[in-house]
């Protein structure tokens, strides 16, 4: 570790991160440096297998790959940390599920050893917000902000693996009303507003998404009435899937309900990441919020003009 | 209780609980789900079943008696795994691992959405991704990346295709390739027999 890093992690990307919404790459990265975080990348790391699908089609290579992904972070000496609570969902639970099964961990290493790996289970796989809210904490994280917004409303949306199955989770067992990222979300000056069923899912998990997309909106298009009716400004979430559902998903609920919703929704659709690193100073083209207008059927499928507009407004 | 609705009582629930798929629970150390007491609270609180025909209760108690058309319905694969009824469960089932085991269940027996399997066995198994960024389709996901200062693909099996070969080795290994070759099989004797009995 570099003498000028507090902390040291092994960037776990997942899928879609990296492959489809990569601003939320580059901000985890520009604010984890910022934080004297260093990240290094995890050579060869795969899907982490996606817990709603591949877990659900066969539990047992669920488990295998998910220990070939903990094994390349062990292999540098680092603790594993994703920002998508699907991956945190899969590395965490076959974390613990082999920590508390020694047969199954001997099992596991049988196969692994056929591709010269090993997996140990000494370091535990954290995601982002964890890092940030319990590793740094937000006495830490406060010191960094050097504008505040006074007047911007935040629907949160935690999503539900970063909170549950509780008992797998570092969140001392609560999962009905966690507040830790509204709390971060506070350090930036914002508003979190309250609004019905605010830890409701995104829809887009569990293989939903892929299943019948028309289910999956139908709960976006829940969660965003509710999040409208609130009077929010923005969205901000901690995983990229639930990012794809609230903002591709957001595009196809306008479509799909187009009688039943009235006004189109365009809420823009916000990572933690980038929401920090704007309270940081940091540049929004290294937060991944400039968008090249050049490209065209990429995401961000929600303009997040108007969030840049109140940055303008309320920062500047 | 007069002896015939003993007897049916006993035929229906204490002897299906053997029944194959709850064997299949038992042997997966799943067995808790005989505490269930179809209370509903998982239907309760779920957000599928408020949309969708979905009724989580009534899955497990099919699971349970062994009846198994629960394996041929899609409601099982709208479950969006929320964990809200694992974790309100008053008996303490994890009922979402259930249903997740359950679908394990219906691949095995040839039950999987073709969504689904198009998934598993065309790009996970060939990139090691589940939304992967190679390939002629995906170049306006590669620029996207460029054009915020990352290379053009990840450090993750994108990069590296020996860690592509490595993840399907063991995918070989530890059954992955056999099921899904399997399951095309059975999907296709399905589609076969269908057209045969449409023909009729």
């Amino acid at each position: 570790m570099s003498e000028e890093y507090k902390w040291k992690y092994g960037l776990f990307l997942g899928c879609v991160i990296p492959n489809r919404y990569p601003m939320i790459e580059a901000s985890i990265r520009s604010v984890f440096d910022h934080l004297n975080a260093e990240i290094v990348d995890l050579p060869g790391a795969s899907c982490c297998p996606a817990p709603g699908v591949f877990r659900a089609f066969h539990i047992p290579t669920w488990l295998v790959i998910a220990a070939r992904n903990i094994s390349i972070a062990e292999e540098i000496g680092v603790n594993p940390l994703t920002g998508c609570n699907g991956c945190y969902g899969t590395l965490r639970d076959a974390w613990f599920e082999l920590e508390h099964e020694y047969e199954l961990k001997k099992e596991v290493n049988e196969y692994l050893a056929k591709v010269n790996r090993v997996y140990k289970g000494n370091l535990e796989p954290k995601h982002v917000v964890q890092a940030l809210y319990l590793d740094m904490g937000t006495n830490y994280i406060k010191d960094f902000v050097k504008h505040k917004f006074s007047d911007l409303k935040v629907a949160v949306h935690y999503g539900c693996h970063i909170v549950k199955p509780s008992d797998k989770r570092p969140w001392n067992g609560e999962y009905e009303a966690p507040t830790f990222l509204d709390e971060i979300i506070k350090l930036t000056g914002a508003k979190s507003i309250d609004y019905k069923d605010k830890f409701m899912c995104c829809g887009a998990g569990g293989a939903v998404r892929t299943a019948v997309k028309e289910v999956a909106a139908d709960f976006t298009r829940e969660k965003l009435v509710n999040m409208r009716d609130a009077g929010a400004d923005i969205i901000v979430d901690c995983c990229p899937f639930c990012h794809l559902q609230l903002d591709l998903g957001q595009m196809e609920t306008n479509n799909i309900f187009s009688n039943e919703i009235g006004e189109p929704f365009k809420i823009p659709v916000i990572y933690i990441t980038q929401l920090l690193g704007i309270a940081f100073g940091i540049d929004p083209s290294l937060l991944g919020l400039i968008k090249n207008h050049d490209l065209s059927g990429v995401s961000p499928f929600i303009s997040v003009d108007p969030f840049l507009n109140i940055v303008k407004d309320q920062l500047i | 209780m007069s002896e015939n609705v003993e007897k049916y009582l006993k035929k229906k629930v204490y002897k299906s609980t053997n029944s194959k798929i709850s064997q299949k629970f038992v042997d997966a150390g799943l067995e808790k789900l005989r505490a269930c007491i179809n209370c509903g609270t998982c239907t309760g609180g779920c957000p599928s079943g408020r949309r969708t025909a979905y009724r989580t209760r009534s899955a497990i108690r099919k699971a349970l008696t062994g009846d198994e058309s629960v394996l041929q319905d899609i409601d099982i694969w709208l479950c969006s795994t929320c964990y809200y009824c694992y974790e309100r469960c008053p008996r303490n089932i994890p009922v979402t691992d259930m249903i997740i085991k359950l679908r394990n269940i219906a691949v095995e027996e040839g039950f999987i959405l073709d969504p689904h399997f198009a998934l598993a066995n065309d790009i996970f198994y060939a990139t090691g991704h589940g939304v992967p960024a190679n390939g002629e389709n995906n170049k306006k996901w590669r620029d996207l990346r460029e054009s915020y200062g990352l290379p053009s693909l990840p450090p993750t099996v994108h990069s590296y295709p020996g860690a592509v070969k490595e993840c399907q080795e063991l995918m070989k290994e530890v059954g992955f390739r056999k099921l899904m070759d399997n399951v095309a099989k059975l999907k296709e004797e399905r589609a076969k027999k269908n057209r045969e009995n449409k023909e009729e």
